[in-house]
């Protein structure tokens, strides 16, 4: 029993679960679910479909490249048995896998390193242009100028409430 | 004799029997007579249509008065003649297939007399025959009378009469020919049994165990019951020995009776037992069973010991499970010495030598199978004995002496001439040889299963072969997947070393990371800053979503501008709300807007008064109408308005403009009017394509065209 991977979509296919499908040229395509399967019969390309893997890492999203990746290989030779090997195989699987996630998520990590700067840059300049609509001109000088104004209350308490109460 | 067919007397037959040949000792021709392919015997009705049909299908049916005389004669006797002859092949064909009684093998000659009455087969072939002599004298006197026919009419009217008569004759023929179907149906499944070959008979008294010992030795399914008269008519088996094909016939049971008394069950066997040279087992039931004592039993065996002449006989005692031979009584025992005697008599009869006693009587018991091959051989042999010293005293000895007697050649000197078999040949024997030894030695995996309880309990172990490093591992389990991974992928010798490198790797990645894991931050927004973002987008979001509203309704509606709000959401207090959000102080605001609807109190209107220096009468007619308009604000808006009221949102400044305008409207549409011409709104299709006209499918038709 083997896991398969999804031709479309680079997901596990689980036993029992999908549809193969054999060309005319032996090729077997393997797909996880009828999703992936349709979208192969219209012909598309998973290089182009935003959701898959096979997109991501044509577009650098998710990481390509790497020695964990090295350990899993699928080998066509069967290997005699040994209880030894097969121990250590077990044990070891755990700590690659963790490294592996671990860079992955380093890799998106670095990725999206630039964010913040740009994310607060394009705030203040939202508050700057945006200011106007919450704060009336001559107000702005007063106080530290892109905060919301002071509610003065001059009318009764019951006035204040309906003024608190954002009734548009 | 038809009630006597449908008695239920079933004769089987094996399949694989087919032909059954009668030599008839005729004078000119030998006939072969083959019961199961005697063609079927229609019915009188049947015949007659079958014969006029063809008559009507392969005879011309077109004729004419005009046509000439001779060529009308000529139509008709060829029907009439046809007809004949077609009744004569048919007829012919019954009486030549069914068998002449006296032409066949007594066996059977007897068997058909007993099971169909001699007489009355032979009075219905007869009158087939005399019927078909009959149709043939008919047609005739028809075929001689049309020959004077002298109209259509009449050659016509001698036809039918001629083929009437020829119809009576058969429909009075009907009910032999309805028996002589009956009877070859009957004859179809009597039993092939040969009378010529070797053949044993199982003979004796109701329910001794005859039948169950024919199911012993051959392969035919005779039904075994407790009741007498289970076996109903003769049942043939097959058995071999010494490569030689033997017949066993099973008959009913007869009873001690006179012989004229006898039904006809029993008359069939005493009709196989005596035309049938066959060797003869006389079953005898010791224990008592059957319902007949072994003194019944005797005094029928005294009754039809005449058949028995010339026939090697056995007595064979059945059912020892029950009653074992050496217990039983001493009369019983000397009854049975008495037919033993007799049938060494018949064995002594035979050929003047005297044969071993173990031949003739014998013990066995049907039900645990103790003895009966012993039996079963012991006729054979016997039979066999008796076929051969025949076989050597008739003169086609010669023919058949290469069966018993291999020629061997005299030696002529002392030298020894083994058979030549060649090298090869004796290898591969003794190849063969040592390797069967081997496999009796062995013990296979299929002899563990069938220890182990069978192919359903016991599972092999398929790793029990295996070969690994340690023996200890052959039975382990290993798995396949983990966490979604394939095991078998990452197996490799030496992964823990590479693991621990991959991991040191990893604790040194992570130091640097650590190192450089501080961002520039930047300027980082205060939280009042932050509530300020989210107000501005929220208030935002709102003007777009307003946008939207607007956008997809105002195509559609006009809308009201802000002037003239009839929900009322345009009140001071709104926007006092709205301008203490911003941070102004609205009560000036408020004031103001405040002061300038003055129309909504009446309290106020004489101040307003006073402002104004506009015409009075102009004041009193607005103040008029505002008093009209807050009136019919303050009610119901039930009333109608004139066509001079100026509704607010129209963009006229007040009745007059609106009297103008509207007098304006209807002159230039009035001439028009008048003279019957398309106007405006007659020229305007609001909806060019209307849905309803365009879309959908018809309910008959197609739409090419819309």
């Amino acid at each position: 029993m083997r896991l398969e991977k999804c031709w479309f979509c680079s997901s596990t296919i689980y036993p029992g679960h999908g549809i193969q499908f054999v060309r005319n040229d032996a090729k077997i395509f393997r797909f996880c679910r009828s999703k992936c399967h349709k979208n192969f019969k219209m012909k598309r390309n998973p290089r182009k479909v935003k959701w898959t893997k096979a997109y991501r890492r044509v577009h650098g999203k998710d990481m390509t490249q790497d020695t964990t990746f090295e350990f899993e290989r699928k080998r066509n030779r069967p290997e005699r048995y040994d209880r030894n090997i097969a121990e250590q195989t077990l044990k070891a699987i755990k700590g690659i896998v963790k490294t592996r996630h671990h860079r992955a998520q380093n890799h998106i990590k670095n990725r999206m390193k630039g964010n913040k700067r740009k994310e607060q840059e394009m705030e203040q300049e939202e508050l700057k242009h945006g200011i106007t609509l919450v704060k009336a001109p001559h107000v702005l000088q007063e106080e530290p100028p892109f905060t919301l104004p002071k509610v003065k209350v001059k009318t009764a308490p019951a006035q204040e409430e309906k003024i608190r109460a954002m009734e548009e | 004799m038809g009630s006597m067919l449908n008695s239920m007397m079933r004769l089987r037959t094996r399949a694989f029997l087919l032909v059954v040949p009668y030599i008839v000792a005729a004078l000119v021709k030998m006939v072969q007579y083959n019961l199961k392919k005697i063609t079927v015997v229609p019915n009188g009705k049947e015949m007659i249509d079958i014969v006029l049909s063809r008559t009507q299908r392969q005879t011309p049916t077109v004729v004419h008065k005009g046509y000439a005389i001779s060529r009308l004669r000529q139509f008709y006797m060829r029907k009439v003649k046809y007809t004949q002859q077609n009744f004569h092949d048919k007829l012919s064909a019954i009486i030549d297939e069914f068998p002449r009684l006296d032409g066949i093998h007594p066996f059977y000659g007897d068997l058909l007399h007993v099971l169909y009455n001699k007489d009355h087969y032979k009075l219905a072939l007869g009158q087939v025959n005399t019927a078909r002599n009959l149709i043939s004298k008919i047609a005739k006197d028809y075929v001689r009378l049309l020959k004077y026919g002298d109209s259509l009419y009449r050659c016509k009217c001698l036809k039918v009469a001629a083929l009437g008569r020829m119809c009576t004759i058969i429909k009075r023929i009907s009910p032999s020919l309805a028996y002589l179907e009956q009877v070859r149906q009957h004859m179809a499944r009597l039993p092939s049994i040969d009378p010529n070959t070797r053949t044993m008979l199982i003979c004796g008294c109701p329910n001794v165990g005859k039948s169950s010992f024919m199911n012993k030795i051959t392969r035919a399914e005779v039904d075994v019951q407790p009741y007498a008269f289970t076996t109903k008519s003769l049942f043939v088996g097959h058995t071999d020995y010494k490569y030689l094909r033997y017949q066993v016939i099973d008959t009913p049971g007869i009873l001690d009776r006179p012989f004229e008394d006898r039904n006809i069950i029993e008359m069939c066997s005493i009709t196989a037992l005596a035309h049938l040279r066959a060797a003869v087992l006389f079953f005898l039931d010791i224990s008592g069973a059957c319902g007949y004592t072994i003194g019944q039993q005797q005094r029928l065996f005294n009754e039809i010991k005449s058949l028995f002449m010339n026939k090697p006989l056995i007595i064979v005692c059945n059912k020892t499970d029950l009653q074992p031979f050496d217990t039983l009584p001493e009369q019983d025992k000397k009854l049975i010495e008495e037919m033993k005697a007799d049938a060494m008599k018949t064995v002594l009869g035979q050929g003047g030598e005297a044969t071993s006693e173990e031949g003739v009587l014998l013990t066995m018991s049907a039900l645990t199978e103790d003895g009966v091959i012993a039996v079963k051989n012991a006729a054979c042999e016997r039979l066999l004995d008796q076929r051969v010293e025949l076989k050597m005293k008739s003169k086609k000895i010669n023919d058949c002496l290469n069966r018993f007697h291999v020629a061997m050649p005299k030696p002529r000197d002392q030298k020894e001439r083994p058979p030549c078999i060649p090298p090869g040949v004796l290898e591969a024997k003794a190849k063969e040889a040592a390797a069967q030894a081997e496999k009796e030695k062995r013990k296979t995996e299929r002899d563990l299963e069938d220890e182990n309880g069978g192919a359903g309990v016991y599972s092999a172990s398929l790793k029990k072969h295996y070969i690994l490093a340690n023996d200890e591992w052959k039975e382990d389990i290993m798995p396949e997947i983990l966490d979604g991974h394939n095991v078998y992928d990452f197996v490799d010798p030496d992964i823990l070393h590479r693991l621990e490198e991959l991991e040191r790797e990893e604790g040194l990645r992570l130091a640097d990371e650590a190192e450089d894991d501080f961002e520039m931050d930047g300027e980082e927004l205060t939280p009042e800053e932050r509530e300020a973002l989210a107000e501005i987008r929220r208030t935002k979001s709102l003007l777009i979503q307003q946008h939207r509203m607007k956008k997809s309704t105002a195509g559609s509606r006009p809308i009201v501008p802000r002037k003239f709000d009839k929900d009322r959401q345009f009140t001071t207090e709104r926007m006092g709300r709205q301008l203490t959000k911003l941070g102004l102080d609205p009560s000036a605001a408020i004031n103001r807007a405040r002061s300038k609807s003055r129309g909504r109190k009446r309290e106020r209107s004489p101040e307003v008064m006073g402002e104004g220096d506009a015409m009075d009468l102009d004041n009193e007619q607005s103040n008029k109408k505002m008093r009209a308009m807050s009136r019919s604000r303050s009610r119901s808006r039930s009333k109608s308005r004139p066509p001079t009221e100026v509704v607010p949102g129209e963009g006229l400044k007040d009745s007059v403009q609106k009297g103008k305008a509207i007098k304006l409207a209807k002159k230039s549409a009035k001439k028009r009017n008048k003279n019957a011409r398309k106007g405006e709104a007659d020229r305007v299709i609001l909806n060019m394509k209307p849905k309803h006209l365009f879309s959908g499918k018809r309910g008959i038709g197609k739409t090419d065209r819309r």
